[in-house]
C-alpha cells in the first residue's frame, strides 16, 4: 500500500527469537505493519504463528528482538484499546459461559471505560451499533452458546471492534466455521478494512481462499520465508520459499484450482 | 419460632450471619466456579480451620484470647493461604492446580497439629467443622457486616474486570485488564468470604454453599446477570432452611444446607434431562487453563 509509506508501521518487530526450551519457534523475524495494510500471515500447523501473535502483545517474552506498537516499546505500550485481537481458543473456550451476546461485546469496552468506572449510554449504543455492523444485533440477548461458530466468530470480531481499534489481529479465526460462512466473513474483513481503514492481521493456514482478499501476505515458518504482495505471492514459487514442507505444498495445489 | 428470634440473642446473630453469607458465598461462587476454582474454596476453607486451631493454642497460654472470637485468626490465615496460593499458581504456570493440594496439605496437617497440641478434639471443632446457631456472636456478626459491605462494594467496582477475566483470561491481559491484581483481590475476598461462613455452615462445607447454588444457576441462565439472581436466591433458600432446621431439630445447620441445595441441583438436572432438546451443552466446555 504505497500511499501509507510514509507513515511509521503499527506494528514494528525487529530481529525476533523466541526458544520453548531447546527448541527454537521463531527465529530472527522482522516484520512490519503498515497503516491500511490487509496482511495475512500463512504458515503450515505448529510453524509459530499463534506464537509471534502473542510476542507481539506481549502475552510472551521474545529471547530476542524488540516489538514496537503505534512507535511504543511494547513494555511502554498502554493503548490496549487500539489493538483488537480475536484470539485463536476464542471459538473453542467458555461457549457453555453464561453470557449473552451483548456481556460479549462489551468486555471489548471495558478497558476504554476503565476501573472503577461503569458502562454509560453511549458505550451501550456503541455495542449496538457494532453488533450491527457485524450482522448479529438481532441476537443481542442471545446465550453466546446457543450461535453457531460462525456467529459466535461474528460476536468476537465485535467484541474486538467495539473499542474503535486502528489495527484487527484475528488468529486462525475460521477454524470450525462452515465453507459458506467463511467466504462472508472474509467480505466482512475486507468491507471493514476498505470502509472503515482498520488495518487486519489474518492468520490462517489456509493459503486457498485467503490470498484473494488480503493485499499482502507473510509466510511463517520458524523464520519469515516471504512478505509481499498477495499478487507476487500467488505468482511466487511456494515450495521454494518452503523448503521441505510439504504440508504448505499439498495445500496449496488443493486450492490453487481456484484462482 | 419468632417469639425465640426476638427472645433469644444467638438466633438473631445466627439469622443474620446467614442472611448475609447466603448471599456472598453464591455470589463469590458465582466467579469460582465458571473460572473452575471451585477445590480453591476447598483449600481455603482448610487453611482457615489452621487459623482456628491456632487460636485456640495461643488461648491456652495467653488467656485475654480466649475472649476474642477465633473469626481473626481464621481470617488472618485464610488471607495468608489464599496469596501463597496465588504464589505458588505462578511457580507451577504449566501445571497451576497443584498449588490446590499443596495449600489443602498445608493447612489438614498444621491444623491437625495445632488441635492436639490445644486438645482441641472437642465439641468445640464439631461446630467449627459443620457449623453451629448457637455460638455466633454479636462480635461475630459486626465483622461479617463490615466483610459483607467491603465485598459487595468491590464486587460492584470490579465488576466489569471480574467478568473478562472469567471469560476470558487472555483477552482480558491483551485488552489492558490488571488481571493479576484483580486475581489477588479476588481470592483474598474467597478467603474472608470463606472465613465469615465458617461459623454457620462450617469448614468442610463452606465449598459447597460457594460451589452448589451456582452449579445449579449455570444450568438455568442466559446471561452473566441472571446467574447472580438464581445463585443468590439458591443460597439464601438453603440458608435459611438451614439454619431453621438447625433450630428445631437441633442438628448442625451446614448439612441441612449442603443437602438443600444439592437437592436443588438435583431437580434441575432431572429438569434439563427431561427437557433434552432445549439443552445448551452447559457443561460442555473445554478447559481453559486455569
Ligand atoms: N507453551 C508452549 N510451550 C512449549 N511449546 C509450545 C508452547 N506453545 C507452542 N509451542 C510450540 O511452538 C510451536 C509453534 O506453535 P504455534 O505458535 O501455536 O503454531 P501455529 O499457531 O503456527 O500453529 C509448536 O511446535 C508448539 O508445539
Ligand atoms: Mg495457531
Amino acid at each position: 500500500m504505497g500511499e501509507y509509506i510514509l507513515e511509521d508501521p503499527i506494528v514494528k518487530v525487529t530481529n525476533v527469537s523466541l526458544k520453548y526450551g531447546n527448541q527454537t519457534i521463531l527465529e530472527n523475524i522482522d516484520l512490519n505493519i503498515e497503516k491500511g495494510e490487509f496482511l495475512g500471515l500463512v504458515g503450515p500447523n505448529g510453524s509459530g504463528k499463534s506464537t509471534l501473535i502473542k510476542t507481539l502483545l506481549g502475552l510472551i517474552t521474545p529471547n530476542q528482538g524488540d516489538i514496537e506498537l503505534f512507535n511504543k516499546p511494547l513494555n511502554k505500550f498502554r493503548q490496549w484499546e487500539r489493538i483488537g485481537f480475536v484470539s485463536q481458543k476464542a471459538n473453542t473456550i467458555n461457549t457453555g459461559f453464561p453470557a449473552t451476546v451483548y456481556e460479549v461485546v462489551s468486555m471489548g469496552l471495558y478497558s476504554k471505560v476503565g476501573l472503577l468506572r461503569f458502562l454509560n449510554r453511549k458505550h451501550k449504543r456503541k455495542i449496538d451499533e457494532t453488533l450491527e455492523s457485524v450482522g448479529m444485533l438481532e441476537y443481542k440477548n442471545r446465550n453466546i452458546g446457543e450461535l453457531s461458530g460462525g456467529q459466535q466468530q461474528r460476536v468476537f470480531v465485535a467484541r474486538a471492534l467495539v473499542s474503535e481499534p486502528d489495527i484487527l489481529i484475528l488468529d486462525e479465526p475460521t477454524v470450525g466455521v462452515d465453507t459458506s460462512s467463511v467466504q462472508q466473513f472474509y467480505q466482512l474483513l475486507t468491507k471493514l478494512n476498505q470502509e472503515k481503514h482498520i488495518t487486519l492481521l489474518l492468520v490462517t493456514h489456509d493459503v486457498g481462499v485467503m490470498t484473494s482478499y488480503v493485499s499482502n501476505v507473510a509466510c511463517l515458518n520458524k523464520t519469515l520465508h516471504f512478505h509481499g504482495t498477495s499478487k507476487d505471492f500467488q505468482e511466487s514459487d511456494l515450495s521454494s520459499l518452503y523448503g521441505h514442507d510439504v504440508q504448505v505444498i499439498t495445500h496449496d495445489h488443493e486450492h490453487g484450482g481456484r484462482h | 419460632m419468632m417469639n425465640e428470634f426476638f427472645t433469644y440473642e444467638f438466633l438473631q446473630n445466627a439469622f443474620f450471619t446467614g442472611i448475609m453469607i447466603g448471599f456472598l458465598a453464591p455470589i463469590l461462587g458465582v466467579f469460582i466456579v465458571v473460572r473452575r476454582l471451585a477445590l480453591i474454596t476447598d483449600a481455603l476453607s482448610h487453611v482457615t480451620l489452621t487459623g482456628i486451631a491456632f487460636h485456640l493454642l495461643l488461648a491456652q497460654t495467653f488467656t485475654f484470647m480466649q475472649l476474642m472470637s477465633p473469626l481473626y485468626m481464621g481470617m488472618t490465615f485464610a488471607v495468608a493461604g489464599s496469596l501463597l496460593m496465588e504464589k505458588l499458581r505462578n511457580v507451577y504456570t504449566a501445571f497451576k492446580e497443584l498449588a490446590i493440594p499443596i495449600i489443602l496439605s498445608i493447612g489438614i496437617g498444621l491444623g491437625v497439629v495445632f488441635i492436639s497440641l490445644a486438645d482441641g478434639f472437642n465439641n468445640d471443632l464439631f461446630n467449627y467443622l459443620f457449623g453451629s446457631i448457637i455460638t455466633v456472636t454479636r462480635e461475630d456478626l459486626s465483622v461479617i457486616s463490615i466483610v459483607t459491605v467491603v465485598v459487595t462494594g468491590l464486587l460492584i467496582l470490579f465488576y466489569k474486570e471480574l467478568l473478562f477475566l472469567s471469560f476470558d483470561e487472555e483477552q482480558a491481559s491483551v485488552s489492558g485488564i490488571p488481571g493479576k491484581w484483580i486475581n489477588i483481590l479476588f481470592i483474598i475476598m474467597t478467603a474472608l468470604v470463606i472465613a465469615s461462613s465458617m461459623r454457620i455452615v462450617g469448614i468442610l462445607l463452606v465449598s459447597s454453599l460457594m460451589t452448589l447454588p451456582a452449579a445449579s444457576a449455570i444450568q438455568l441462565s442466559k446471561s452473566f446477570k441472571q446467574m447472580f439472581l438464581y445463585s443468590i436466591i439458591i443460597g439464601e433458600f438453603s440458608v435459611i432452611t438451614g439454619i431453621i432446621s438447625a433450630f428445631y431439630l437441633d442438628i448442625s445447620p451446614g448439612g441441612v444446607i449442603v443437602l438443600v441445595a444439592l437437592s436443588i441441583l438435583l431437580i434441575i438436572l432431572g429438569c434439563k434431562k427431561i427437557h433434552v432438546g432445549t439443552s445448551r451443552k452447559k457443561m460442555s466446555y473445554t478447559d481453559n487453563n486455569t
